[in-house]
């Protein structure tokens, strides 16, 4: 495969992913705002800050608003992460690899990008948000189904997954991070319904409230939550399991000229340091100092996979 | 050119329906016209889908369009296409022909049949080309013959196109589109299939590949990226073939070798059909401006160490100003008549012919030399008398950049228009693939469609359509 060809899929997925997680995240947001009690718009701060678009948003507005802050992850062009900039670059990057991908994949990102062009053109009123944010997972599934069901499970399907697990990693402990004063154990002993909602947020932009019930029922706390979001390999969203699937197709890549060898030993090492760590270990260490040496972890690795498979040169 | 004369393809000149269109009109008249119109819009949603869609260029928001897609399909009947395709195989023998001895010996050059300028001052002749000889010999892998048809089985070719012609995946899908929606036509009518094509592409290609080994050899598309107009046919071939799509940076010369940036290194490719022209294709060789190109990949060509589909150079055989010598070119190396007319064409660049051209204006077409896409032409019959006085500045300050031709009276085949079957004017472009082993051509070809009425102009970037063009089994 072309080093080109790797990069492309490897983009199309991540654009794809990010453009599914931005709209779980306004989704949460959105609620957050709806079951406040202050009437701030402080949440969407930090709404912003998880899809790591802040800096850009407050480059561009003087001001923080819920219109404002929604439209900027919704459709702005001036926001490369926005859902529209992401699904307009999944479709470039899909178009790159056209030979690729199957007919199907094509179609199905084709078709997400003109339904979402369409919906995006003008600004989303209030009442037309939960549909339009439906409408955006629905496609991000669809492309999602449509990869699975109909893509050969050979390299070019290995380059897709990592694109899509890097990314997902990258998200789910920004989230994390974002909130993680809310999960602290200092936190535990307030239990105010404020920080119920806060709980149920973090679960809520993960999709795994639940997932998170089923397995803790009406129990559990910041510590479980914290736990199952890093730790538990069966969460499809949580570190361990995107660490584990990046593991799993670097091996699928290796040959034996030993392609990936210093992406696999790097995402290693990530997946060691989940898996030998308890959640107390990592509350001793810091649980934000742990998650900024996670996403530090995650952009090395991304950078190490450029260079491994010959994307740029 | 009054409006009796002309011959439309279905329903000929005195509206007696034509052999070929009668199963197919028995099975339209039957049909209800409303969900006809329905399947129209279901074929455009299709094509939008799939992306089969065209960059203009220019235009930076409304980069993708479509191309206007017919239902009512051209209908060739099998002898007359055996006919014709005779033609066409034999002209593009010439063309091979020509283009070896003009980068070689030029007795074509010698004989007199072609004054020596014409070749020597074209822009389109390659020097770099002089003496290098092409793996099996061909220089034209992939061509595409534009025809006008004036009568039943009166065909005159328009234009040669042997550098890049583009357009066959608008006849591959066209042909799936048709199948898609109305199946039950194909069972009644036994159209020749044109699907084979990719395979044909590849197998053609492969079989150019400069040093027969045994192992399958490597072939690869070259697109000058996604925002070129003809992009999605790029990846479209390169997809049907199962081959690589590769741009101009992914590709290094390593070893003597052309090769090709891959996750696991660099890896030489023995055949790259390119699309992208002869001027960009090297900058250390020719502009060296270009981005598009690999840094010398012609010498490693000179040297035998790849095959470029089609060759360097071969504009020299299409040129506007070349083409009114076909029929000498077809005489001189088959030592045959020429089977297929060309148009009558005055040569501006010769004063008694430029004399009549300007007298003539208001009754010819004048187009560029080495223009293209129907831009830069003037069509005399319906040109304001305002743009032909600006033409004649034109034409008299470059006599050399043009030529004329009369205004054909060109077929119609019915479109489907609001109002029912309406004629519009057509031409065909068959494709052929040259190869040691023999030319194939491919039956049918694509059928543009000027969808303006009275309009003589049918390329897409000009408001131009297409339809599915089947050719009976015999």
């Amino acid at each position: 495969m072309l080093g080109k060809t790797a990069n492309g899929l490897f983009w199309m997925y991540r654009y794809m992913e990010r453009a599914e997680n931005t709209a779980r995240l306004i989704e949460t947001g959105q609620r957050i705002a709806l079951t406040r009690l202050n009437q701030t718009d402080d949440e969407w701060a930090s709404v912003l800050q998880s899809a790591d678009c802040l800096y850009g948003f407050r480059a561009a507005h003087d001001e923080m608003s819920r219109d404002l802050a929604v439209d900027w992850m919704l459709r702005s062009k001036d926001n490369p992460s926005s859902i529209l900039s992401s699904v307009n670059a999944a479709r470039q990057n899909a178009r790159l690899v056209r030979t690729a991908i199957t007919g199907e994949v094509w179609e199905a990102v084709n078709s997400a990008y003109m339904a979402l062009k369409t919906a995006l053109a003008r600004k989303v009123s209030e009442r037309d948000l939960p549909s339009t944010l439906r409408l955006i997972r629905h496609h991000a599934a669809l492309v999602r189904g449509v990869t699975h069901g109909t893509m050969l499970r050979n390299d070019i399907y290995d380059f897709a997954r990592l694109g899509t697990f890097l990314e997902r990693a990258d998200n789910t402990a920004r989230i994390l991070d974002v909130k993680y004063y809310v999960l602290l154990p200092s936190a535990r002993a307030v239990g105010t319904s404020l920080d119920n909602v806060q709980w149920e947020s973090i679960l809520r932009s993960v999709s795994a409230r639940g997932g998170f019930r089923m397995e803790y029922g009406a129990g559990g706390g910041p510590r479980e939550i914290a736990a199952f979001l890093i730790l538990d390999k069966r969460m499809p969203r949580s570190l361990a399991f995107c660490a584990g699937k990046l593991s799993d197709n670097l091996n699928y890549l290796a040959n034996e000229e030993d392609a990936g060898a210093a992406s696999r030993a790097r995402v290693g090492a990530l997946e060691n340091g989940l898996l030998s760590q308890s959640i107390d270990d990592i509350f001793d260490f810091g649980l934000h100092e742990f998650l900024q040496k996670t996403l530090e972890e995650l952009s090395s690795i991304s950078r190490q996979i450029e260079q491994d498979f010959r994307f740029y040169a | 050119m009054s409006e009796h004369s002309v011959f439309d393809e279905m329903w000929g000149r005195d509206a007696q329906l034509r052999a070929p269109y009668q199963n197919f009109f028995d099975w339209f008249d039957q049909e209800d016209p409303k969900r006809l119109r329905a399947k129209n819009r279901e074929a455009e949603d299709l094509f939008r889908l799939t992306g089969i869609t065209f960059n203009v260029y220019g235009r930076s928001e409304a980069e993708e369009r479509l191309i206007p897609f017919d239902i009512i399909p051209r209908i060739i009947s099998g002898s007359e296409w055996a006919k014709l395709s005779r033609g066409i195989e034999q002209r593009v023998r010439a063309i091979n022909a020509f283009l070896h001895d003009i980068y070689h010996t030029q007795e074509i050059l010698k004989a007199g049949r072609i004054p020596r300028e014409m070749i020597s001052q074209n822009e389109a002749f390659q020097p770099k080309m002089i003496g290098v000889d092409v793996p099996g010999g061909v220089y034209t892998h992939i061509v595409g013959i534009d025809l006008v048809c004036t009568g039943p089985g009166e065909f005159y070719v328009l234009e040669d196109n042997a550098r890049t012609p583009s357009g066959v995946s608008y006849m591959l899908e066209n042909r799936e589109t048709m199948l898609q929606m109305f199946p039950e036509l194909f069972s009644k009518n036994r159209v020749q299939p044109v699907q084979q094509y990719p395979i044909d592409l590849r197998r053609s290609l492969a079989a150019c590949a400069p040093n027969m080994t045994d192992a399958e050899p490597t072939v690869a598309v070259l697109t000058p990226g996604i925002y070129n107009s003809a992009y999605f046919e790029h990846a479209f071939l390169a997809d049907q073939m199962g081959v690589e799509l590769v741009e101009g940076h992914d590709l290094r010369v390593v070893d003597g070798r052309v090769a090709m940036r891959t996750t696991n290194g660099y890896k030489p490719i023995d055949v790259l059909y390119r699309r992208v022209d002869d001027d960009f294709l090297d900058p250390l060789n020719f502009n060296p401006e270009s981005q598009l190109g690999v840094p010398g990949i012609m010498d490693v060509y000179r040297a035998g160490g790849i095959t470029i589909a089609n060759a360097p150079g071969t504009g020299i055989s299409d040129d506007k100003a070349i083409y009114s010598y076909m029929p000498e070119i077809v005489e001189f190396y088959t030592g045959e008549r020429p089977l297929l007319q060309n148009v009558p064409t005055w040569r501006c660049s010769e004063p008694d012919s430029l004399a009549h051209v300007l007298d003539n204006l208001e009754d010819l077409v004048v187009k560029e030399v080495h223009g293209s896409g129907g831009y830069g032409m003037l069509i005399g019959p319906t040109a304001t008398k305002k743009e032909i006085s600006a033409f004649r500045k034109k034409l008299k300050a470059r006599p050399k950049n043009y030529i004329a031709q009369p205004t054909l009276s060109l077929s119609t085949v019915p479109i489907f228009a609001k109002a029912g079957l309406t004629p519009r004017h057509v031409d065909l472009r068959p494709y052929l693939l040259v190869s040691p082993e023999g030319i194939k051509i491919t039956p049918g070809g694509l059928t543009r469609v000027a969808l303006k009425k009275g309009s003589l102009v049918v390329n897409s970037s000009q408001g131009g359509g297409t339809k599915d063009t089947w050719v009976l089994e015999e």
